[in-house]
Order: C-alpha cells, then sequence, then structure tokens
C-alpha cells in the first residue's frame, strides 16, 4: 500500500468512525441514562436518510433538507418518548428488545408505504462537489471531508454541552443516579425527552450526512444498528468518550479490514470487540 | 409443577397435530412441520431465556450452523446418511455455543444481550461474505438424508409425511427432555441461577459452569432445529442466522410467556399463525406484525400464557396486575 492510498484509506476509516459516532453516541446516552436497549436506533438513521432523499427532491437541496430534517427528527423523537419509550424505563431488558424490534418493522413497513423499495440517490450539494488531487491517479472527495468536520465539530458541541452546561450537567447526574437527580428537584423525564430526541436527532443526522455516499434503500438502519451496538459495547455502556474512541477503531478496524482482507471484512469488527471484551468486560470507559 | 393435571390437554395438543398429514395436503404439512421446528428451536432458546436468565439474541447462529452443516456434509449426488449427519450438525452447533459461551457468559444485562448478538453476527457474516456456503445466496440441500441402517430403512425424509413424523417425534423427545432435565438437580440450579446467582455461588456451585451447560445445551437443541428446518425446506441462506431470526425466535418464547415449555411451542404456533394470517390479509403485515408485538408489550406482560390467570382473576373481581 502507497502513501497516497494509505491516506486515503485513513481519510476514510475517520468519516466512517466519525459519522458512527453520531449514531452510537444517542444510543450510548439513552442506554447509560435511561437503561434502555433501543433496537429502534437504526430506524432513526434510515429516516434520516429518507427524509434527506424527500426533503432534498422538494426543495433541490441537501443544505435545506437537513436544516428542516433536524427540527422534524427532534420532534419526532419526543413523541415517540413521550408516547412509547416512556412506559418502558421500568421494564427489563427482554421487554424492551421486542417493544423496539416491533418498532423497526413498523418503520420498514411505513417507509415501504410512503416512499416505495427502490434505491434511491441524493446528489451531493454543489458547493462541496468537488475532489481534491492527491496524485496523478487519485483524489480525494470533499463531501468526505466535509462530513468528517461537521462530525468533528458536533462531537466539540457534544462535549461542551455534557461538560459545561447546566443541562449537561443533570445528563450527567441522570446517567450515574436517577433518583438522586429526582429528589432534588430535577424533572428528571423532561431531561430523559431532550436526551432522546438529540439521540434520534443525531442518529438522523448521520443518516441525512451518509445518503449521498451510500444511497438510500430498505433496511439500511438495520446495519448500523448492529455496528453501533457494537461500538457501545465496547466503549462503555453510557460513556459518550469511549464511543468516541471505539467508533473510530470500528472505522479503522472495518475500513482497512475490507482493504487488506476483505474476504473476512465482515468479521473484523467482531473480532476486535471480542479480543476488548476478553480485555475489559466492561469496555474501554466505563460509565460515566 | 403439576405436570399430570396438564398432562392431557398436551397430549390432545400432539394427537389434533399428528392429524394434519391427513389432510393430504402439502401446504399444510410443510406448513406444520415448519412451526414444530421452530418450536423446538424456542424451546431451545426457553431454557436459556426463561430458565436461567440469559437473554440470548443471537440463538439463531446455532440454528444456522447445523443447518448449513447438513448442507455442507451432504454429498451433491447422493444422500449423506441421517445417523451421521444428524449428530455431526448437532455437535457442530453445540461446540460453537460451547466457544461462544466462554466468551458470553462473563458479561450481564445488557452487554449479555449484545455480545450474544454480536458473536450471531459474526457467524451471519462467515456464511454471508465467504464462499464457504454459497456466499449470500446460500446453497441446496440437493438430497436429503437417508435413514437406511444396514440396508434397513425405517423411513424416508423425502417422503413428506415421513419427515412430518419424524419432526413431530423431535419436538416431542426434546419437550420430554427438558422437562426431565429441569426436574433435575442440574435444571434447579439453572432456575436458581436465574433468581439469585449471587446466592447459588455462595451455596458452592460453580455457575460459570452451569450457565456454559446450559447455553451449549440451548445451542444443541437449536441445532437440531436447524438441521430439520434445512432437510424439509432443502435449502439454506445466510439468512438463518440473521438477528432477524434471533429476534423472531424471542418473540415466540416472551409470546408463550417466558419459562414455561410448552408456552414456547404455543408461542411458535402463535406467530407463525400471525405471520401466515396477516400476509393473507396484506402484503403489508409487517406493520401488523409490529403493531402487535408492540401492543403486546405495553398491555400483556407475561404473554400468552398469562392470559388465562389474568381473565381468572378479573373474573374472581380483583385488579388485573
Amino acid at each position: 500500500m502507497d502513501f497516497a492510498s494509505f491516506l486515503i484509506q485513513t481519510l476514510n476509516s475517520l468519516q466512517y468512525g466519525l459519522l458512527l459516532f453520531l449514531v452510537a453516541s444517542g444510543l450510548t446516552l439513552v442506554f447509560g441514562i435511561m437503561g434502555i436497549i433501543n433496537l429502534a436506533h437504526g430506524s432513526f438513521y434510515m429516516v434520516g436518510a429518507y427524509l434527506a432523499f424527500v426533503l432534498s427532491s422538494a426543495t433541490g437541496s441537501l443544505v435545506m433538507a437537513i436544516v428542516l430534517g433536524i427540527p422534524l427528527a427532534l420532534v419526532f423523537g419526543a413523541i415517540l418518548e413521550w408516547a412509547l419509550f416512556s412506559h418502558l424505563y421500568k421494564r427489563d431488558h427482554l421487554e424492551q428488545v421486542l417493544l423496539t424490534y416491533g418498532l423497526i418493522l413498523i418503520f420498514e413497513q411505513l417507509r415501504s408505504l410512503l416512499v416505495g423499495d427502490d434505491v434511491h440517490g441524493v446528489a451531493i450539494p454543489a458547493f462541496l462537489d468537488a475532489s481534491i488531487q492527491l496524485t496523478e491517479v487519485m483524489s480525494y472527495p470533499v463531501y468526505r471531508l466535509a462530513i468528517s468536520a461537521v462530525c468533528v465539530a458536533l462531537a466539540v458541541a457534544l462535549y461542551y454541552v455534557i461538560q459545561r452546561t447546566r443541562l449537561g450537567m443533570m445528563i450527567r447526574a441522570g446517567n450515574d443516579d436517577r433518583s438522586m437527580v429526582e429528589s432534588l428537584g430535577i424533572n428528571i423525564d423532561m431531561i430523559y425527552r431532550v436526551v432522546f430526541a438529540l439521540g434520534v436527532a443525531l442518529a438522523a443526522l448521520a443518516g441525512m450526512l451518509a445518503a449521498p455516499i451510500s444511497s438510500v434503500f430498505p433496511n439500511m438502519g438495520s446495519h448500523v444498528l448492529i455496528i453501533s451496538f457494537v461500538i457501545v459495547v465496547i466503549g462503555g455502556i453510557g460513556s459518550v468518550w469511549g464511543a468516541l474512541v471505539a467508533a473510530l477503531i470500528v472505522g479503522f478496524a472495518d475500513t482497512f479490514g475490507k482493504v487488506l482482507i476483505p474476504e473476512l471484512s465482515g468479521i473484523v469488527v467482531y473480532v476486535v470487540m471480542a479480543v476488548v471484551l476478553l480485555w475489559r468486560p466492561e469496555g474501554i470507559l466505563k460509565k460515566g | 409443577m403439576n405436570a399430570h393435571a396438564s398432562l392431557l390437554p398436551k397430549l390432545i395438543a400432539v394427537a389434533i397435530i399428528a392429524c394434519v398429514p391427513l389432510s393430504g395436503e402439502s401446504f399444510y404439512i410443510e406448513i406444520v412441520g415448519k412451526v414444530l421446528v421452530m418450536a423446538i428451536f424456542a424451546m431451545s432458546l426457553d431454557l436459556l431465556v426463561g430458565f436461567t436468565g440469559l437473554v440470548s439474541f443471537g440463538h439463531a447462529a446455532y440454528f444456522g450452523i447445523a443447518a448449513y452443516a447438513v448442507a455442507l456434509l451432504s454429498p451433491q449426488y447422493d444422500a449423506a446418511s441421517l445417523w451421521v449427519v444428524l449428530p455431526a450438525s448437532i455437535a457442530l452447533s453445540a461446540l460453537a455455543a460451547f466457544v461462544v459461551g466462554l466468551f458470553v457468559l462473563r458479561t450481564k444485562g445488557i452487554y449479555f444481550i449484545m455480545v450474544t448478538l454480536a458473536f450471531a453476527q459474526m457467524a451471519y457474516f462467515i456464511f454471508h461474505d465467504t464462499p464457504l456456503g454459497g456466499g449470500s445466496d446460500g446453497m441446496y440441500l440437493d438430497n436429503k438424508p437417508s435413514a437406511a441402517i444396514f440396508g434397513w430403512e425405517p423411513f424416508e425424509l423425502t417422503n413428506e409425511v415421513h419427515l412430518f413424523y419424524f419432526i413431530l417425534a423431535m419436538m416431542v423427545l426434546v419437550y420430554l427432555f427438558l422437562a426431565r432435565l429441569l426436574q433435575s438437580p442440574f435444571g434447579r440450579v439453572l432456575v436458581g441461577i436465574k433468581s439469585n446467582e449471587h446466592r447459588m455461588q455462595s451455596l458452592g456451585y460453580f455457575t460459570f459452569r452451569y450457565k456454559l451447560g446450559a447455553f451449549t445445551l440451548a445451542g444443541a437443541l437449536g441445532g437440531l432445529a436447524g438441521f430439520l428446518y434445512a432437510v424439509l425446506f432443502g435449502f439454506v441462506t445466510p439468512e438463518l442466522l440473521s438477528w432477524h431470526e434471533s429476534g423472531n425466535v424471542l418473540l415466540m418464547v416472551i409470546l408463550g410467556g417466558m419459562g414455561n415449555l410448552a408456552g414456547a411451542v404455543a408461542g411458535a404456533f402463535a406467530f407463525e399463525a400471525m405471520r401466515e394470517i396477516f400476509a393473507d390479509i396484506t402484503k403489508y403485515w409487517q406493520l401488523l406484525m409490529g403493531g402487535v408485538i408492540v401492543a403486546v408489550v405495553l398491555f400483556l406482560p407475561g404473554g400468552l400464557a398469562g392470559v388465562p390467570g389474568r381473565i381468572k382473576r378479573a373474573l374472581q373481581g380483583g385488579e388485573a396486575k
């Protein structure tokens, strides 16, 4: 592997890992704070991608689609939390698995009813539709760099919100001890709703950003869901920073796995997970 | 457990199922055969989820491994011997479960659910991405195994009625085996682990060994179901190992009410019946299925098996909770 292709794969790994971080961060927060296994989290990614397709077809611009799509995703998340997930907090994991599994079926079928089962492409915004020439034959698309930049900006913003704001303080406290937070007079139900809606919006945004690269297609959420689970487990449930580290590990393992051992690329990520769990059964970073 | 009191309804149920081939309709024979296979699969998972308290979300892996084993072990132009491929397929699933169990049983709770899922995905991708079993297309089982012993053939699996009764017999055997096992000291320890693992440890039990034993056995019985599935349908695809299958079988166990072997069988019947009926009504059957699942979780904790108790309590005027 020469330097230029190494560079390209490294950039791809970063971009993929950072995108997965957007999905996994919401998943790990919902796990850590509310103790909920949400199998439908991958569907939010799918919903985001289809929103990008539908809205960008309607408005003619992916940027407009994202601007309109994020508030929609937030509202969608808040409604779901209110209608369904708020009933699950005290149930056991098995029932959470089931209910959210049922939701996947519903979301996929609704998607099929509303948009159909065809694969659709989404156009890259014109101002990002360019490539940087690396060598005579190899170039790197600007759009992928833009995705990485957006993800880094969001990770920084998330760090700021969680570590430096009052809301973040309440989220962290809720992560540690729900009843203590409640007894201090903080409306934990509202915190839950905000965190859940935020997680939905992050996953949907990941789907919107990925839409031009991967196209939109049926069941696109399910692969992302499973990979995000792996990331959450590797990173340690409830740990946003663990999820970031784990997402990057997974991004690199998957991308380089595809290049170096294409036949076994599917299992590389799971082998990494097994090794990490043998080393640290509770993930790289513990909840906190 | 008052096993004898509830024996009669079970016998009647088996007798009714045994009459299905009399209809002479291949469609019904195959569909009920499939349900019976799924019932074995659901019972094997119930051993983990309902009795030992281990929520495995990757049980389809052991189903699929045995199904692929039959297809791979059968020669292309000749029938393999049932008495070789059946134990071999089950042994492979058991071995896989044993190895995976060594890893996953170190974890608990949410981690356990997700790690079992991840290992199942690993198995899925091995069959999906490598040419070993025909890649994503899967492969055909061209010749069903032969039951011949030294030239004498007691039954033929190529005959749909013989195959049906073979599957039914297997299901009854698995039921009796598990019911007996759960009465044994080993089964008692498993139930004890479910209610309080620390207590069992302080009583001096090496709970890890018992859990590993249960995990391996569940894998083996799941393998038996996978073997029968491959023989029944004559082809295998990676989708047999997919997490949707793991989800479906979990659903059967829950529908039937966990920790209830007959319930697991009933759950398998209910699940497949719903799937058939909904698919008959509309091509958007997943919407109805999803709705039913959500409704069961929200309004029927305890599954179908909890329904008679709820009705009884409601009639007695108590709170139906």
